[in-house]
């Protein structure tokens, strides 16, 4: 019975896992892909001010990461030692 | 690939490598200190402020010496960014941008060590590797990323304070982005404009620690997954994994300076 509780959590666990790490990956390859295209079309169109722009698309590139880095740190953590399963462990233990 | 032993014994070892070494000086977690990433973070910007120093002290204003240059390319990087920025006196915002892009990525550099060579080192002087836990990364460790953070962001109400006066402040705070003509209209639109502001205010800190924390907590956790490959495989895996991590040490550095300096120059600008 214990371990039935202990596997459905696991399992879902890594069913919330694969959501936050997949959809934050989307979120993040499409807003990249947008910036870069933008980059390279003024590129073309202004070929002078590459070394300014490129400076900005390096802060744009960190600030768009930063929510899928968090979701995926969020998501190891939940991976390695899941607080979720660990609360019933100390509940079954007594 | 992995027999049940071996996938425990990775488990196992990447847990034993998240475990801080904290001291506990009271009853609740928050009276704890993690030991490690102050000693790293204290010894890191000690060693950074020791050569930045001692290259100032035999600055010369002819032709400069290789680490002057060097230092000198920093420092023009970092006074540039900030100017480009920040429209007042700079004179204590770009040893503050200096500070934390240094520190910061001083700190972050750590992660290019090896894993086990604290262990190594200390397993050498005779301690018991298993149960010693050291990490080595200090802005993977979220105490150091929300220190920095919470010092910015009461940077932030300091330059706000300075700027528009305590009775601004607070009065901008309940009329800022919807303006309202009649007494009525203003009480009203108080609420919504101090949600609002409370939300723009709070997420500045909180964005600025977690961004941080979580590249380094990922790049710390990859290193580990990809320490569990076969010998023949963590080579290729570890070699671009790492070429990346450089980068994105040096860019969550300038990331964390331009957004305190900008920041910082928001809350300075008054109307």
């Amino acid at each position: 019975m214990e371990q039935q509780a202990y596997a459905l959590v696991q399992a879902y666990t890594a069913i919330g896992i694969g959501l936050i790490i997949g959809l934050g990956a989307i979120g993040a390859c499409i807003g990249i892909g947008i910036m870069g295209s933008k980059f390279l079309e003024s590129a073309a169109r202004q070929p002078e001010l590459v070394p300014m722009l490129q400076g900005r698309m390096f802060l744009l590139a960190g600030l768009i990461d930063a929510a899928f880095l968090i979701g995926v740190a969020l998501a190891m953590f939940f991976g390695i030692a899941n607080p979720l399963l660990s609360i019933l462990k100390t509940i079954g233990a007594h | 690939m992995s027999s049940e032993a071996e996938s425990g014994g990775l488990t196992e070892y990447i847990q034993h490598h998240l475990t801080h070494n904290t001291v506990q000086f009271g009853s609740t977690p928050f009276w704890s200190i993690n030991v490690d990433s102050m000693l790293v973070g204290i010894l890191v910007g000690g060693l950074t402020l020791l050569w930045f120093w001692s290259k100032a002290r035999k600055a010369t204003s002819g032709v400069p010496s290789k680490g002057q240059a060097f230092i000198e390319l920093v420092l023009t990087f970092v006074d540039g960014q900030v100017k480009d920025v920040f429209h007042g006196d700079r004179r204590f915002i770009a040893p503050l941008a200096l500070t934390i892009f240094l520190w910061v990525f001083m700190m972050n550099a750590m992660d290019l060590l090896p894993l086990d060579l604290i262990g190594g080192a200390l397993n050498i002087t005779g301690h018991d590797p298993h149960h010693t836990f050291f990490r080595s990364v200090p802005t993977a460790d979220l105490n150091t990323t929300f220190g920095m953070s919470l010092t910015v962001f009461f940077l932030v109400l300091f330059y706000s304070v300075k700027s528009k006066g305590f009775g601004g402040f607070t009065l901008e705070l309940f009329t800022a982005p919807f303006h309202a003509s009649g007494t009525f209209g203003k009480l009203v639109l108080a609420v919504p404009n101090f949600f609002l502001n409370l939300v723009e205010y709070l997420s500045k800190p909180v964005s600025l620690a977690m961004r941080l924390f979580g590249n380094m907590y990922a790049g710390e956790l990859v290193f580990m997954l990809i320490a569990g490959l076969p010998w023949y495989l963590a080579w290729l895996g570890g070699a671009p994994w790492a070429i990346f991590h450089i980068l994105i040490i040096g860019l969550q550095a300038f990331i964390f300076m331009v957004l305190t300096v900008v920041y910082i120059s928001m809350a300075h600008e008054h109307h």
